[in-house]
Protein backbone atom coordinates (compact mmCIF):
# COMPACT_ATOMS: atom_id res chain seq x y z
CA UNK A 1 0.00 0.00 0.00
CA UNK A 2 1.28 3.46 -0.85
CA UNK A 3 1.73 5.97 1.92
CA UNK A 4 3.33 9.35 2.39
CA UNK A 5 6.89 9.41 3.67
CA UNK A 6 8.34 12.65 5.00
CA UNK A 7 11.77 13.18 3.54
CA UNK A 8 14.55 15.69 4.11
CA UNK A 9 16.99 14.75 1.39
CA UNK A 10 19.75 17.32 2.00
CA UNK A 11 21.33 17.44 5.46
CA UNK A 12 24.94 18.24 6.31
CA UNK A 13 27.01 16.89 9.20
CA UNK A 14 29.90 18.38 11.15
CA UNK A 15 32.17 17.16 8.34
CA UNK A 16 31.06 20.17 6.29
CA UNK A 17 33.19 23.13 7.37
CA UNK A 18 30.18 25.44 7.39
CA UNK A 19 28.08 23.13 9.60
CA UNK A 20 28.09 23.31 13.39
CA UNK A 21 30.04 20.70 15.37
CA UNK A 22 26.81 19.68 17.13
CA UNK A 23 25.77 18.11 13.82
CA UNK A 24 27.36 14.79 14.71
CA UNK A 25 25.70 11.53 13.60
CA UNK A 26 23.97 10.65 16.88
CA UNK A 27 22.53 14.14 17.43
CA UNK A 28 21.50 14.45 13.80
CA UNK A 29 19.55 11.19 13.89
CA UNK A 30 17.93 12.07 17.22
CA UNK A 31 16.76 15.41 15.83
CA UNK A 32 15.46 13.83 12.61
CA UNK A 33 13.43 11.34 14.69
CA UNK A 34 12.09 14.18 16.82
CA UNK A 35 10.92 15.87 13.63
CA UNK A 36 9.16 12.64 12.55
CA UNK A 37 11.20 12.31 9.37
CA UNK A 38 10.98 8.94 7.63
CA UNK A 39 13.87 9.31 5.18
CA UNK A 40 16.90 11.62 5.28
CA UNK A 41 19.85 12.01 2.93
CA UNK A 42 23.21 12.86 4.50
CA UNK A 43 25.15 15.05 2.12
CA UNK A 44 28.39 16.80 3.00
CA UNK A 45 30.35 19.05 0.65
CA UNK A 46 32.53 16.79 -1.52
CA UNK A 47 32.86 14.35 1.40
CA UNK A 48 31.06 11.38 2.89
CA UNK A 49 33.08 9.93 5.79
CA UNK A 50 30.28 10.54 8.32
CA UNK A 51 27.63 8.64 6.35
CA UNK A 52 28.54 5.18 7.75
CA UNK A 53 28.35 6.61 11.28
CA UNK A 54 24.93 8.14 10.62
CA UNK A 55 23.83 4.72 9.37
CA UNK A 56 25.20 3.17 12.58
CA UNK A 57 23.46 5.82 14.72
CA UNK A 58 20.17 5.05 12.93
CA UNK A 59 20.47 1.26 13.20
CA UNK A 60 17.32 -0.24 14.69
CA UNK A 61 15.55 3.12 14.59
CA UNK A 62 12.53 3.96 12.51
CA UNK A 63 14.30 6.12 9.94
CA UNK A 64 15.94 5.46 6.60
CA UNK A 65 19.30 7.04 5.71
CA UNK A 66 20.18 7.67 2.07
CA UNK A 67 23.96 7.89 1.44
CA UNK A 68 24.60 11.15 -0.41
CA UNK A 69 27.10 13.88 -1.23
CA UNK A 70 26.81 17.51 -2.32
CA UNK A 71 29.40 17.82 -5.05
CA UNK A 72 30.82 21.12 -6.31
CA UNK A 73 31.32 20.99 -10.07
CA UNK A 74 33.94 22.89 -12.04
CA UNK A 75 31.29 25.51 -12.83
CA UNK A 76 30.76 25.88 -9.04
CA UNK A 77 27.32 24.32 -9.20
CA UNK A 78 26.22 22.23 -6.20
CA UNK A 79 24.86 18.87 -7.32
CA UNK A 80 23.32 16.43 -4.88
CA UNK A 81 24.15 12.77 -5.47
CA UNK A 82 21.78 10.27 -3.83
CA UNK A 83 23.13 6.72 -3.82
CA UNK A 84 21.72 3.31 -3.06
CA UNK A 85 24.47 2.04 -0.79
CA UNK A 86 27.85 2.70 0.78
CA UNK A 87 29.86 0.95 -1.91
CA UNK A 88 28.50 3.31 -4.57
CA UNK A 89 29.24 6.22 -2.24
CA UNK A 90 32.81 5.00 -1.71
CA UNK A 91 33.35 4.82 -5.45
CA UNK A 92 32.01 8.31 -5.96
CA UNK A 93 34.21 9.59 -3.13
CA UNK A 94 37.29 8.03 -4.74
CA UNK A 95 36.52 9.92 -7.94
CA UNK A 96 35.94 13.21 -6.11
CA UNK A 97 39.17 12.79 -4.13
CA UNK A 98 41.10 12.56 -7.38
CA UNK A 99 39.55 15.82 -8.59
CA UNK A 100 39.51 18.01 -5.49
CA UNK A 101 42.55 20.08 -4.59
CA UNK A 102 43.74 22.34 -1.82
CA UNK A 103 43.92 22.26 1.99
CA UNK A 104 41.31 23.48 4.44
CA UNK A 105 41.99 26.52 6.62
CA UNK A 106 40.12 25.74 9.85
CA UNK A 107 40.26 29.31 11.15
CA UNK A 108 38.67 30.74 8.04
CA UNK A 109 36.34 27.98 6.87
CA UNK A 110 35.71 25.81 9.92
CA UNK A 111 36.55 22.37 11.27
CA UNK A 112 35.79 19.26 9.22
CA UNK A 113 35.21 16.55 11.81
CA UNK A 114 34.61 12.86 11.22
CA UNK A 115 32.61 11.75 14.26
CA UNK A 116 31.38 8.24 15.03
CA UNK A 117 27.93 7.19 16.23
CA UNK A 118 29.02 7.56 19.86
CA UNK A 119 30.01 11.19 19.37
CA UNK A 120 33.77 10.53 19.36
CA UNK A 121 36.00 12.34 16.88
CA UNK A 122 37.58 9.78 14.56
CA UNK A 123 39.44 12.09 12.22
CA UNK A 124 39.77 15.66 10.96
CA UNK A 125 39.50 15.98 7.20
CA UNK A 126 42.15 18.35 5.82
CA UNK A 127 40.93 18.66 2.22
CA UNK A 128 39.52 21.98 1.00
CA UNK A 129 35.97 20.65 1.00
CA UNK A 130 34.54 24.09 0.21
CA UNK A 131 36.56 24.10 -3.03
CA UNK A 132 35.34 23.02 -6.45
CA UNK A 133 36.28 19.80 -8.20
CA UNK A 134 37.68 20.09 -11.72
CA UNK A 135 34.88 17.89 -13.10
CA UNK A 136 32.16 19.48 -15.22
CA UNK A 137 28.52 19.22 -14.24
CA UNK A 138 27.98 16.83 -17.17
CA UNK A 139 30.85 14.61 -15.97
CA UNK A 140 29.50 14.61 -12.41
CA UNK A 141 25.99 13.69 -13.53
CA UNK A 142 27.37 10.90 -15.76
CA UNK A 143 29.45 9.54 -12.85
CA UNK A 144 26.42 9.55 -10.52
CA UNK A 145 24.36 7.71 -13.13
CA UNK A 146 27.13 5.16 -13.73
CA UNK A 147 26.80 4.33 -10.03
CA UNK A 148 23.00 4.14 -10.46
CA UNK A 149 22.49 7.16 -8.27
CA UNK A 150 20.19 10.16 -8.59
CA UNK A 151 21.61 13.54 -9.67
CA UNK A 152 19.81 16.60 -8.34
CA UNK A 153 21.08 20.17 -8.74
CA UNK A 154 20.77 21.76 -5.29
CA UNK A 155 18.90 24.95 -4.35
CA UNK A 156 18.38 26.07 -7.96
CA UNK A 157 16.57 29.20 -6.75
CA UNK A 158 19.59 30.54 -4.88
CA UNK A 159 21.99 32.93 -6.53
CA UNK A 160 25.16 31.24 -5.38
CA UNK A 161 26.35 27.74 -6.30
CA UNK A 162 23.16 26.98 -8.20
CA UNK A 163 22.80 25.64 -11.71
CA UNK A 164 20.65 28.62 -12.72
CA UNK A 165 22.99 31.17 -11.12
CA UNK A 166 26.18 29.71 -12.57
CA UNK A 167 24.94 28.40 -15.90
CA UNK A 168 21.98 30.68 -16.59
CA UNK A 169 19.45 28.03 -17.56
CA UNK A 170 18.95 24.27 -17.83
CA UNK A 171 19.35 23.04 -21.37
CA UNK A 172 17.18 20.35 -22.90
CA UNK A 173 20.00 17.80 -22.97
CA UNK A 174 20.56 17.80 -19.21
CA UNK A 175 19.81 14.53 -17.44
CA UNK A 176 18.82 15.59 -13.96
CA UNK A 177 16.56 13.29 -11.94
CA UNK A 178 14.96 16.18 -10.05
CA UNK A 179 15.64 19.78 -9.08
CA UNK A 180 15.90 21.02 -5.52
CA UNK A 181 14.10 24.21 -4.53
CA UNK A 182 15.18 25.69 -1.22
CA UNK A 183 12.69 25.86 1.62
CA UNK A 184 12.62 29.64 1.50
CA UNK A 185 11.01 29.55 -1.94
CA UNK A 186 9.05 26.32 -1.54
CA UNK A 187 7.41 24.07 -4.12
CA UNK A 188 4.41 26.14 -5.15
CA UNK A 189 6.35 29.37 -5.54
CA UNK A 190 9.06 27.40 -7.33
CA UNK A 191 6.51 26.14 -9.84
CA UNK A 192 5.27 29.69 -10.46
CA UNK A 193 8.78 31.05 -10.86
CA UNK A 194 10.05 28.31 -13.20
CA UNK A 195 7.22 27.29 -15.55
CA UNK A 196 9.84 26.29 -18.16
CA UNK A 197 11.08 23.55 -15.82
CA UNK A 198 7.71 21.83 -15.49
CA UNK A 199 9.06 18.57 -16.91
CA UNK A 200 11.20 18.14 -13.78
CA UNK A 201 10.13 16.84 -10.39
CA UNK A 202 10.88 19.38 -7.65
CA UNK A 203 12.11 18.50 -4.17
CA UNK A 204 12.38 20.78 -1.17
CA UNK A 205 14.86 19.98 1.57
CA UNK A 206 16.30 21.82 4.54
CA UNK A 207 20.00 21.90 3.49
CA UNK A 208 20.48 21.91 7.27
CA UNK A 209 23.87 23.00 8.61
CA UNK A 210 22.51 23.35 12.17
CA UNK A 211 20.49 20.88 14.24
CA UNK A 212 17.59 23.28 14.52
CA UNK A 213 17.27 23.41 10.72
CA UNK A 214 16.72 19.67 10.21
CA UNK A 215 13.24 19.05 8.85
CA UNK A 216 12.42 22.74 8.35
CA UNK A 217 11.84 21.97 4.66
CA UNK A 218 10.72 18.52 3.58
CA UNK A 219 9.26 16.67 0.63
CA UNK A 220 6.34 14.26 0.89
CA UNK A 221 6.94 11.16 -1.19
CA UNK A 222 4.22 8.63 -1.93
CA UNK A 223 5.97 5.25 -1.66
CA UNK A 224 5.27 1.64 -0.82
CA UNK A 225 8.37 1.37 1.36
CA UNK A 226 11.26 3.67 2.31
CA UNK A 227 13.73 2.20 -0.18
CA UNK A 228 16.01 3.72 -2.77
CA UNK A 229 14.19 1.95 -5.61
CA UNK A 230 10.91 3.47 -4.40
CA UNK A 231 12.46 6.97 -4.21
CA UNK A 232 13.73 6.55 -7.75
CA UNK A 233 10.22 5.59 -8.91
CA UNK A 234 8.72 8.57 -7.09
CA UNK A 235 11.09 11.01 -8.84
CA UNK A 236 10.28 9.40 -12.18
CA UNK A 237 6.56 9.34 -11.34
CA UNK A 238 6.28 5.61 -12.00
CA UNK A 239 3.77 3.04 -10.73
CA UNK A 240 1.80 5.53 -8.72
CA UNK A 241 4.84 6.64 -6.76
CA UNK A 242 5.28 10.39 -6.81
CA UNK A 243 6.21 13.56 -4.98
CA UNK A 244 3.12 15.08 -3.41
CA UNK A 245 3.01 18.78 -4.32
CA UNK B 1 36.57 48.25 -33.22
CA UNK B 2 36.38 44.85 -34.89
CA UNK B 3 37.07 41.51 -33.18
CA UNK B 4 39.95 40.96 -35.59
CA UNK B 5 41.73 44.08 -34.34
CA UNK B 6 41.42 42.96 -30.70
CA UNK B 7 42.71 39.50 -31.63
CA UNK B 8 45.74 41.08 -33.33
CA UNK B 9 46.44 43.61 -30.59
CA UNK B 10 46.28 41.09 -27.75
CA UNK B 11 47.57 37.98 -29.53
CA UNK B 12 44.46 35.93 -28.77
CA UNK B 13 44.16 32.31 -29.84
CA UNK B 14 40.99 32.00 -31.95
CA UNK B 15 39.37 28.61 -31.31
CA UNK B 16 36.24 28.69 -33.43
CA UNK B 17 34.08 30.69 -35.83
CA UNK B 18 37.27 32.09 -37.36
CA UNK B 19 35.30 33.53 -40.28
CA UNK B 20 33.22 35.77 -38.00
CA UNK B 21 35.93 38.16 -36.79
CA UNK B 22 34.74 41.15 -38.79
CA UNK B 23 31.99 41.95 -36.27
CA UNK B 24 31.98 45.22 -34.42
CA UNK B 25 32.68 45.14 -30.66
CA UNK B 26 30.53 47.77 -28.93
CA UNK B 27 31.65 47.12 -25.36
CA UNK B 28 32.57 44.36 -22.96
CA UNK B 29 31.37 42.42 -19.93
CA UNK B 30 33.38 40.28 -17.51
CA UNK B 31 31.64 37.59 -15.46
CA UNK B 32 31.32 33.91 -14.63
CA UNK B 33 27.76 33.87 -13.32
CA UNK B 34 25.76 33.27 -16.47
CA UNK B 35 22.60 34.59 -14.84
CA UNK B 36 24.42 37.88 -14.19
CA UNK B 37 25.79 38.02 -17.74
CA UNK B 38 22.32 37.39 -19.15
CA UNK B 39 20.93 40.20 -17.02
CA UNK B 40 23.61 42.84 -17.51
CA UNK B 41 25.45 42.47 -20.80
CA UNK B 42 24.38 43.97 -24.11
CA UNK B 43 24.39 43.12 -27.80
CA UNK B 44 27.77 43.61 -29.47
CA UNK B 45 29.70 43.12 -26.24
CA UNK B 46 32.76 40.94 -26.02
CA UNK B 47 32.31 38.61 -23.03
CA UNK B 48 35.27 37.69 -20.83
CA UNK B 49 34.79 34.58 -18.68
CA UNK B 50 36.33 31.55 -16.99
CA UNK B 51 33.29 29.34 -17.66
CA UNK B 52 33.83 26.81 -20.47
CA UNK B 53 30.49 24.96 -20.28
CA UNK B 54 28.49 24.83 -23.51
CA UNK B 55 25.82 27.11 -22.01
CA UNK B 56 28.15 30.07 -22.61
CA UNK B 57 27.44 29.77 -26.34
CA UNK B 58 23.69 29.89 -25.79
CA UNK B 59 24.05 32.96 -23.57
CA UNK B 60 26.35 34.74 -26.06
CA UNK B 61 24.01 33.91 -28.91
CA UNK B 62 20.90 35.00 -26.99
CA UNK B 63 22.53 38.29 -25.98
CA UNK B 64 24.09 38.74 -29.45
CA UNK B 65 27.58 39.12 -28.07
CA UNK B 66 30.28 39.73 -30.65
CA UNK B 67 32.61 37.08 -29.18
CA UNK B 68 33.73 35.22 -26.04
CA UNK B 69 37.20 35.40 -24.50
CA UNK B 70 38.27 32.59 -22.15
CA UNK B 71 40.83 33.66 -19.57
CA UNK B 72 43.79 31.92 -17.90
CA UNK B 73 44.29 29.66 -20.93
CA UNK B 74 40.97 27.90 -20.19
CA UNK B 75 40.05 25.60 -23.05
CA UNK B 76 36.49 25.29 -24.40
CA UNK B 77 35.02 21.77 -24.21
CA UNK B 78 34.35 19.84 -27.43
CA UNK B 79 30.59 20.47 -27.07
CA UNK B 80 31.22 24.17 -26.55
CA UNK B 81 33.38 24.37 -29.69
CA UNK B 82 30.80 22.53 -31.74
CA UNK B 83 27.96 24.77 -30.58
CA UNK B 84 30.03 27.93 -31.09
CA UNK B 85 30.86 26.88 -34.64
CA UNK B 86 27.18 26.23 -35.36
CA UNK B 87 26.03 29.49 -33.74
CA UNK B 88 28.92 31.44 -35.29
CA UNK B 89 30.17 32.79 -31.95
CA UNK B 90 33.95 33.30 -32.04
CA UNK B 91 35.73 31.96 -28.96
CA UNK B 92 39.24 33.21 -28.23
CA UNK B 93 41.63 32.09 -25.50
CA UNK B 94 43.97 34.38 -23.58
CA UNK B 95 46.60 33.36 -21.05
CA UNK B 96 45.88 36.50 -19.02
CA UNK B 97 43.58 36.66 -15.97
CA UNK B 98 40.22 38.44 -16.25
CA UNK B 99 41.40 41.68 -14.62
CA UNK B 100 44.25 42.19 -17.09
CA UNK B 101 42.46 41.19 -20.27
CA UNK B 102 39.47 43.35 -19.30
CA UNK B 103 41.74 46.33 -18.69
CA UNK B 104 43.50 45.93 -22.01
CA UNK B 105 40.25 45.63 -23.96
CA UNK B 106 38.77 48.58 -22.09
CA UNK B 107 41.77 50.68 -23.12
CA UNK B 108 41.53 49.58 -26.74
CA UNK B 109 37.82 50.37 -26.94
CA UNK B 110 38.04 53.76 -25.23
CA UNK B 111 41.20 54.88 -27.09
CA UNK B 112 39.49 54.33 -30.40
CA UNK B 113 36.35 56.36 -29.74
ZN1 LIG C 1 24.78 23.86 -1.57
ZN1 LIG D 1 24.08 21.85 1.21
Amino acid sequence: MLKVYHCDLHIHTCLSPCAELDMHPQALVARALEKNLDIIAVSDHNASANVPYVLAAAAGKNIRIVPAMEITTREEVHVLALLENLSALRELQALIDRHLFGKNDEDRFGVQAVVNERGEVEDINTQLLLGATDLSIDEIVAAIHRLEGLAIPAHIDRESFSVLGQLGFIDDNAHFDALEISGRTGLSRGRLRYPELDRYPFLTSSDAHFLRDIGTATSALLLEAPTFAEIRMALAGQNGRRIVE
Amino acid sequence: MKIEEIVQALGLDVKCAKDCLDREVTGGYTGDLLSDVMGNSKAGYIWITRQVHQNIVAVASLKEHSAIILINSSQPTAETMEKAEAEKIPIMVSDLPAFEISGKIYNLLTAKS
